[in-house]
């Protein structure tokens, strides 16, 4: 349960969020804000559904081919950085000590809490078991987005990866439905931390020292 | 206020640990205020309009992205399996016409005179002699049955057939292991292919559509066609082809979009 990462000292304590991990989340947000911003431009080139076109002030690059350069710009910062990420978080232990484990029943629980407006906020170093989900929930569809992009990238050198997703189109279509999780994602999530902002403060500043095991939760927050 | 009860769990302690750290953590986030948080995000946000409008076209973020475009042309040309062929199709799954693609609208389309018509070849080539659209069109052809992706997202399945770019590459005794073979085209359009691609199993010098001479809007007498490159790619209305060593810009390349261009 150690952390490697972390110079063993005496208090034993570190951030919560780790300087690498804000380092590497922050990298996130603007690989993706890139891509999304870029994708809905390749996407205005050719939509796929009549009624919706993103309207230009939303959408990345002034023309289509600058949508692209930006597309397979930030195709890089998310892929090396997501590869670090998911190294450090087996390699440290943080994904096993933040994310697991995920019971259906603690989640049932924390919907119910949430919709009575009785969910905990008070302790930040905890993940409750909606959070949990999502997390895992969302780079899970990350990682199926990087497949649907790779498939209509190079629908000829991958087309076993691109037969997965019912040929070039049905890639689109996935790597669109990917998109759209991946904003309701930002959306949902981002408008609770601004209800939470301490989230947020935490992200960029580490917040507040935990131990350096595995923390005890409190049985109940005064 | 009492909150929900922990879950049970194997990797958490039973005795709990010093939450001190927790409550000194706390007045730091606690000055975190929340106005200036919403001011930053605007501020983020109006950033990111911005680029929407003109930073990606500026010299210093083009260079930055265009010296990414071409890093992208080297991954690219490494992804590239000479021998794996793209899926082919079946004479029923054919579009017919095919759709059309140009920098321009295909009432715009000026046809080739084919009679007055000639292949020039130039650069890395033993006979140099050109071609009439009668003699090519007399060439041993190959059929491929192949899916045409558009760089803007479309696609569709088309019947092509034509020498093979291989086989009269070898006839014209052409320096196979030059980089790019260039296309200039009666319309002003150019293009070139890296040799890899040039040579290829499924690309062809093509002249015949579902079996019929090809059409004017498609590229009569003569144009390109690979199973491995984005349709723009794709010369039609071929006029002369170069083996060449040295990297020429392309009409589509010089505006920003991805060169190497591969499927």
């Amino acid at each position: 349960m150690t952390d490697t990462l972390t110079v063993k000292s005496t208090r034993r304590h570190r951030k919560l969020h780790p300087a690498a991990v804000r380092t590497m989340h922050w990298i996130n947000a603007v690989a993706m804000i890139m891509l999304i911003g870029s994708g809905w431009k390749i996407y205005n080139d050719e939509v796929l559904f009549g009624w919706l076109h993103f309207p230009d002030w939303m959408t990345f690059g002034h023309w289509a081919q600058h949508g692209l350069q930006i597309h397979f710009f930030a195709m890089w910062l998310l892929a090396i950085n997501g590869l670090c990420y998911l190294i450090y978080g087996f390699f440290t232990g943080r994904f096993r000590r933040k994310l697991l484990p995920i019971s259906p029943r603690e989640i049932i629980a924390d919907v119910r809490d949430a919709l009575s407006f009785k969910l905990a906020h008070d302790d930040i170093t905890h993940y409750n078991a909606v959070q949990k989900t999502l997390y895992v929930g969302i780079m899970l569809i990350i990682a199926v987005q990087v497949l649907s992009g790779l498939a209509i990238w190079k629908p000829v050198q991958f087309q076993e990866l691109l037969s997965l997703f019912y040929g070039f189109q049905g890639g689109r279509l996935a790597h669109f439905i990917g998109m759209t999780a991946i904003v309701g994602f930002l959306v949902i999530p981002v408008a609770l931390a601004l209800l939470v902002p301490k989230t947020i403060g935490a992200m960029v500043t580490g917040g507040p020292d935990v131990p350096d095991a595995p923390d005890a939760h409190p049985v109940a927050a005064q | 206020m009492a909150i929900k009860s922990p879950s049970r769990s194997i990797v958490r302690p039973q005795n709990g640990s010093d939450q001190s750290p927790l409550d000194e953590g706390r007045k730091l986030v606690a000055e975190i205020n929340r106005r200036n948080l919403l001011r930053g995000t605007v501020s983020l946000g109006a950033l990111t309009m911005l680029t929407g409008c003109s930073v990606s076209d500026t010299d210093t973020v083009q260079s930055v992205l265009r010296a990414v475009s071409s890093l992208n042309d080297s991954v690219q040309a490494l992804l590239f399996n000479p021998n794996k062929l793209a899926p082919t199709y079946s004479v029923d799954q054919v579009v017919k016409p095919p759709r059309f693609n140009a920098y321009y609208e295909i009432e715009d389309v000026k046809p080739v005179d084919g009679k007055a018509w000639k292949l020039e070849l130039a650069g890395l080539i033993d006979n140099k002699t050109p071609w009439t659209a009668e003699q090519i069109y007399k060439l041993p052809e190959q059929e491929i049955i192949v899916r045409h992706i558009c760089v803007e997202g479309w696609d569709y399945i088309g019947q092509w057939s034509g020498v093979s770019l291989a086989e009269f590459l070898k006839r014209i005794g052409a320096d196979t292991r030059a980089k790019y073979i260039a296309f200039k085209c009666a319309d002003g359009y150019t293009e070139t292919l890296d040799m890899a691609t040039a040579l290829h199993p499924q690309t062809i010098l093509a002249t015949k559509y579902a079996r019929e001479p090809i059409t004017d809007p498609f590229g009569f007498p003569l144009r390109l066609r690979t199973s491995t490159k984005l349709g723009f790619k794709n010369a039609k209305w071929i006029t002369a082809m170069e083996v060449t060593n040295s990297f020429v810009p392309t009409y589509w390349s010089k505006q920003g979009f991805n060169w190497f261009a591969g499927l």
